[in-house]
């Protein structure tokens, strides 16, 4: 028996309704309910767990409380105890972060003839990329064009996308495809060689391109081996970027990185700076599980933020609704939106549909939260997440048996690693944190408004306007990555540095004084998620248990 | 050794659930029986983790590990992140391992007549005597000494059917008696495969090249100029291909 035993009586529920379930049909909401349910529900509408910005280029705007505390955070450095006349690292394009825009950057600077250094907080391509499962965008069919990309990126945006961002996305995408071939990267062929593509949701054409269910693994396989391989690129691994450095004409020109091991501080003069640090997932905005690495903490955001750099869209959050919450090894990945595509109910507590399985994405999870929420019809597991089921063997007594095997192999190798059988046994989901819609404000080439600073990939915004679609976020990271690295190594040729300072940092805690938050606000950038125990449950085990002092770990 | 104690979780779920001993780097902790994977145990022990933790779903390779029983001193392997812990199992993480790639230029890769080019990037993988300790250690159940076999034979397209699924969590080169690096062949072999053995893919090229040329902009251009509302219309009217 894999679920637990207090989960039984709910999974008997479920199942005793579905020869009535099978032929109930809930219909689609009309817009006007829609309206109401994402403004009370959707957690981007939610005026809880949010406040305004006190300070900073978005002062008065509203963001996630977690964003907010980040954005407006203490800065870990003391410019009184940091020697800027002794660098470490002396470089022309400094690139901050490792992922799949980090490491295209570096490439295409490297290429363009700039020596390169990548600071990163984890191991080289620790990233979100290397998750992605899904694929990447390209209109190279001879049926599509890129201008039938744009429209169906704009649409997917609600044309609120930044228009120059959308067609410069559009128009590289065979282009990088093409360049990552060349690299290396195994794209999924017929034997003609033409690519098998796929169609995800608000795409009119077959666009995606994937390699099996691994793609964005396959490709940070090759861009890390090909970043090896190259002189003149050095990368320092487990030691993150905390601050910027500014020179006296108002320039970017370098950062002050610490060393996660041994916390010693080295402060790089850089010519350039592309800080590529991905999205905020592990910041749980609104307390939400989120499918991203353990490294993407908003440390980007923060730092860019403190310079001078604008955000835009900076509250917009994409939430999957049918992320799993149990078991706890696979707490907030994804469940394909193929299951509900394929008759897939959503199902609560009592056995009873939640709401239309094909509803949109934003629709479905605020009927899944008020479930949770007002209305507790959801399944509480022991660790404390909550959810409501997914019935996946629906799916095979609507299609005929073995529909689930074929159609959703890898899931069910996923869950079967657990003992859960979803052929047989639904799956418990909840909305996951999956992307931050917005980011640093920047142009088609991810120059940011203050000069000498690059922000290509999720760390930048504007490209996918309020709602992304799928197999454009890891197009833009290359097509941005590779679009800052040459920019970035071109400019690095012409500009002066003149001498560099911390001043930014001294007036931003001036600021945070004047406005007495300075003691409120937590160090900024959070760098690692804290998900250790805290001390005081170890002294609770000591008590129940009777333990010894000694037989566990106190602090 | 098991002891009971309860969980509360804020009212809302109230169990008893049984305590286990595992050992972290030998050291004895005691944490719940709920279905911890190995990463979840060592943050319910306190560790804040640096090293050896990555993408938290089985993609990365980051959190390599290896671990046995008390009463069983076989050692096996996993990915921290994917390995529920259970009673008396002995962890420790291999977070690196010093293996030292072979750098070469993927130009270099060019497969020509009679040349092996996995045996010239890495000589020393004809010394490999087929012990199969790889293929027990990989995490991902990969054939590791099959492919290996295959790199020798210079048949790269089965290092690539074979070796695709591969994290490059790097246990397979930790625990190869000869030194080899099975991730590290494998990874040169799927680049040389990727870069010069699959089919061109000719819609691909030809589309770069009408981008080159310009041949979207005016169209491109047309957009620009609509109006929201006339963009809007374009974008309702569109047609829509059928998904496979």
């Amino acid at each position: 028996m894999p679920y637990p035993p207090y989960m039984e009586e709910s999974i008997r529920k479920l199942e005793a309704s579905r020869q009535r379930r099978m032929k109930e049909e809930i219909p689609l909401i009309s817009s006007d309910e829609r309206d109401m349910i994402v403004r009370k529900y959707h957690p981007d509408y939610r005026e809880t767990g949010k406040r305004k910005l006190l300070l900073g280029p978005n002062k008065d705007e509203t963001m996630p409380e977690e964003l907010a505390n980040q954005l407006e955070g203490n800065s870990r450095v003391d410019p009184d105890k940091v020697d800027l006349s002794k660098i470490d690292y002396d470089v022309d394009v400094l690139i901050i972060g490792s992922g799949g825009a980090g490491l295209s950057a570096a490439l295409l600077a490297q290429e363009n003839g700039a020596r390169v250094l990548i600071a990163t907080k984890l191991r080289l391509g620790d990233s979100n990329t290397i998750g992605a499962e899904g694929g990447t965008q390209a209109a190279d069919r001879p049926n599509d064009s890129p201008v039938l990309h744009y429209l169906d990126t704009m649409g997917g945006g609600h044309f609120e996308n930044v228009p120059e961002l959308v067609w410069a996305m559009a128009r590289d995408a065979p282009m990088a495809i093409k360049w990552l071939e060349d690299l290396g990267v195994n794209w999924d062929k017929e034997t003609d060689g033409s690519m098998r593509e796929l169609e995800l949701a608000g795409e009119c054409r077959r666009r995606v391109h994937s390699c099996k269910d691994y793609t964005g693994l396959e490709v940070m396989r090759v861009l890390r081996d090909e970043v090896r391989c190259r002189d003149n690129i050095d990368y320092i691994e487990f030691e993150p970027a905390i601050e910027l450095i500014m020179d006296d004409e108002g320039q970017v020109a370098g950062a002050i990185l610490v060393n996660l091991e041994t916390n010693k501080l080295s402060p790089v003069r850089a010519k350039a700076v592309i800080v590529a640090t991905g999205g905020l997932g592990r910041l749980h905005t609104q307390g939400f599980p989120t499918t991203n690495h353990y490294g993407a903490t908003a440390d980007g955001l923060a730092m860019a933020y403190r310079v001078g750099c604008s955000l835009i869209y900076g509250d917009s959050i994409q939430y999957h609704p049918t992320g799993a919450v149990y078991p706890l090894q696979l707490v907030g990945i994804l469940i394909t939106e193929n299951v509900r595509a394929l008759g897939g109910q959503i199902i609560n507590i009592d056995g009873e549909q939640v709401a239309c399985n094909l509803e949109p994405r934003d629709i479905l999870a605020s009927f899944e939260i008020r479930e949770c929420t007002e209305r507790h019809k959801g399944i509480t597991t022991s660790a404390g997440n909550v959810g409501v089921w997914e019935d996946i063997p629906l799916i095979d007594m609507l299609h005929g048996e073995g529909t689930i095997a074929r159609r959703l192999p890898s899931l069910v190798h996923k869950f079967r690693r657990f003992n859960i059988d979803l052929i047989h046994e639904p799956v418990l989901v909840y909305p996951t944190l999956h992307y931050q819609n917005g980011g640093v404000r920047m142009d088609a080439n991810s120059a940011t408004e203050v000069p000498g600073l690059w922000a290509p990939g999720e760390v930048g915004g504007g490209v996918h306007g309020q709602n992304r679609l799928g197999g454009n976020a890891t197009l833009d990271i290359y097509v941005f990555g590779r679009r800052a690295g040459r920019e970035a190594a071109q400019y690095a040729k012409e500009v002066k540095l003149g001498k560099l300072n911390l001043d930014h940092v001294r007036q931003w805690q001036k600021e945070l004084e004047q406005l007495d938050i300075a003691k409120e606000r937590p160090f900024s950038p959070m760098l690692l998620p804290n998900y250790a125990r805290q001390p005081s449950d170890y002294l609770a085990d000591l008590y129940t248990e009777k333990l010894q002092p000694g037989l566990v770990k106190l602090a | 050794m098991a002891q009971e104690t309860r969980v509360a979780e804020e009212g809302k779920v109230e169990e008893k659930v049984k305590m286990l001993d595992i050992y972290i780097m030998g050291k004895r902790y005691k944490v719940p029986d709920a279905g911890l994977t190995i990463q979840a145990a060592l943050e319910y022990c306190g560790y804040n983790l640096i090293r050896g933790c990555g993408c938290r779903e089985g993609f990365c390779g980051a959190c390599a590990t290896i671990y046995n029983f008390t009463y069983d001193p076989t050692i096996k392997y996993g990915l921290a992140c994917q390995t529920v812990v259970e009673q008396n199992m002995v962890i420790t993480q291999i977070p690196f391992f010093p293996a030292a790639e072979s750098l070469y230029n993927v130009g270099d890769l060019q497969p020509k007549e009679g040349v092996n080019k996995l045996a010239e990037l890495y000589p020393d993988i004809l010394t490999c005597f087929g012990c199969n300790n790889c293929t027990k250690t990989c995490p991902q159940n990969l054939e590791v000494m099959e492919f290996v076999s295959d790199a020798i034979r210079g048949d790269y397209e089965k290092v690539y059917e074979k070796s695709f699924d591969c994290l490059l969590c790097g246990l397979c080169a930790a625990r190869c008696p000869q030194g080899l690096q099975p991730y590290n062949i494998a990874l040169a072999g799927r680049r040389l495969r990727g870069a010069y053995l699959a089919p061109k893919s000719q819609h691909n090229l030809d589309r770069v090249k009408e981008i080159e040329e310009g041949n979207f902009d005016a169209d491109m251009e047309k957009l620009k100029k609509m109006s929201a509302d006339e963009l809007r219309e374009l974008y309702a009217k569109r047609e829509i291909e059928p998904a496979l």
